[in-house]
């Protein structure tokens, strides 16, 4: 099986600017496209040739794992945007963040911090437990929570390529335009459909 | 006595176009800086305050994250700064070209087997020459982990270490970190890494 770079479902510059074309450019075009490269390499003549990425990310492990994974994280971190989005959860998500952490506000700073404090890089989750209760996790490098049976429901990716270029050192200046293009009506989806 | 940001012995311009001024001030005074503050909040009134960086790394099992981090970082930064130098320096002579050859089979093979490190670190972290029970290797650690932590797989006396964060290369270099790894090779400073193999 072969993997290819999905669509960008915006343009490049339609999330300036909170996140600049250049920024996408390079983040989706050179990381984004490579980590499709590379797990293209890796699979072929291997055990995961014929694998989705979900098999991948539960059961591989090294480059196969880190790339595939990636890939899996660029998409649905790319995936949630739009500046013209919901800016606030909708119907039962907008319930269960409640239920789970007290109000939305709430939520917002504890997801912010995972953010900020996941050192080197990596990932920030907001993840839908068996139980059907809400949790944050940070993850490290290519971390993905599926492999620990969670439901991914929104993501920050908070390796510096993702904002260097815009913030430089100042990681929380990203998360706070983060939360600025977040659309609530994709991560409402997403969990209407796990 | 708290730790301090170290002063560099050059110019931010002075590593131009191998590595750009921009990179260099924000790397120093607020990456650095950063790790160093970071690190002096963490040990501050704890059996640490006091102690040297190098006891304190060689215990890091027995400490927080928050000083196995900014510890590492404070070192590592340190390091890098003097490890490299305007210009690079003429190549390695002496007992430490000796000992490269002995354990690589020559300056060529040394560097390809450090760019390696380098360049496949996956995530952030840095690469190393170790001295390790008198004897050469080349190793890579995550994070801001380094050779002389009790934690890392490699452990020895770090003698050249390159940052493979994002932050040391993107603003000039952005995706193509091989481009930067071979750009540090021209600035090497191999005197410095002569005096610390010497130790």
């Amino acid at each position: 099986m072969s993997f290819e770079l999905p669509k960008l479902p915006y343009q490049k510059s339609a999330l300036e600017p909170y996140i600049s074309e250049k920024t996408i450019e390079f983040h989706y075009g050179k990381h984004h496209q490579a980590y499709v490269n590379n797990l293209n390499n890796l699979t072929k003549g291997s055990p995961f040739e014929n694998s989705d990425l979900e098999e991948i990310i539960k059961k591989a492990d090294g480059g196969i794992f880190n790339n595939g994974a990636q890939v899996w994280n660029h998409t649905f971190y790319f995936g949630q945007f739009s500046k013209d989005g919901c800016k606030e959860p909708m119907d039962q998500l907008k319930e269960a963040i409640e239920s789970s952490f007290g109000s939305f506000d709430k939520f917002v700073e504890e997801f912010s911090k995972a953010a900020a404090t996941l050192f080197g890089s990596g990932w920030a989750w907001l993840v839908r437990n068996d139980d059907g209760s809400l949790a944050i996790v940070q993850t490290g490098n290519a971390g993905n929570p599926l492999r620990d049976g969670q439901k991914p429901l929104l993501t920050c990716d908070v390796w510096e390529h993702a904002y260097y270029l815009d913030k430089q050192n100042a990681r929380p200046k990203y998360i706070e335009d983060f939360w600025k293009i977040v659309d609530w009506k994709v991560i409402s989806k997403r969990f209407s459909e796990i | 006595m708290a730790f301090e940001l170290p002063k560099l012995g050059y110019d931010y311009t002075a590593l131009e176009p191998h590595i750009d001024a921009r990179t260099m001030e924000i790397h120093h005074t607020k990456h650095h800086a950063g790790y160093t503050n970071n690190l002096n909040n963490a040990i501050v009134s704890t059996a640490l305050e006091g102690k040297s960086i190098e006891e304190i790394l060689k215990g890091t099992s027995g400490h927080s994250t928050a000083v196995r981090n900014n510890g590492g970082g404070y070192y590592n930064h340190d390091l890098y700064w003097k490890v490299i130098a305007p210009g690079g320096s003429p190549k390695p002579e002496g007992v430490l070209q000796d000992a490269l050859n002995e354990y690589f089979g020559s300056l060529e093979n040394f560097r390809e087997a450090f760019v390696q490190a380098a360049v496949t670190r996956f995530g952030s972290g840095w690469a190393w020459l170790v001295l390790q029970d008198k004897k050469l290797v080349v190793s890579s650690t995550p994070n801001q982990d380094n050779p002389l932590m009790d934690v890392a797989e490699v452990q020895g006396v770090p003698l050249l270490g390159i940052d493979v964060w994002e932050h040391a290369y993107y603003l000039k270099y952005q995706n193509r970190r091989p481009d930067y790894v071979n750009a540090f090779w021209n600035l090497i400073n191999w005197d410095e890494v002569a005096r610390r193999f010497k130790g």
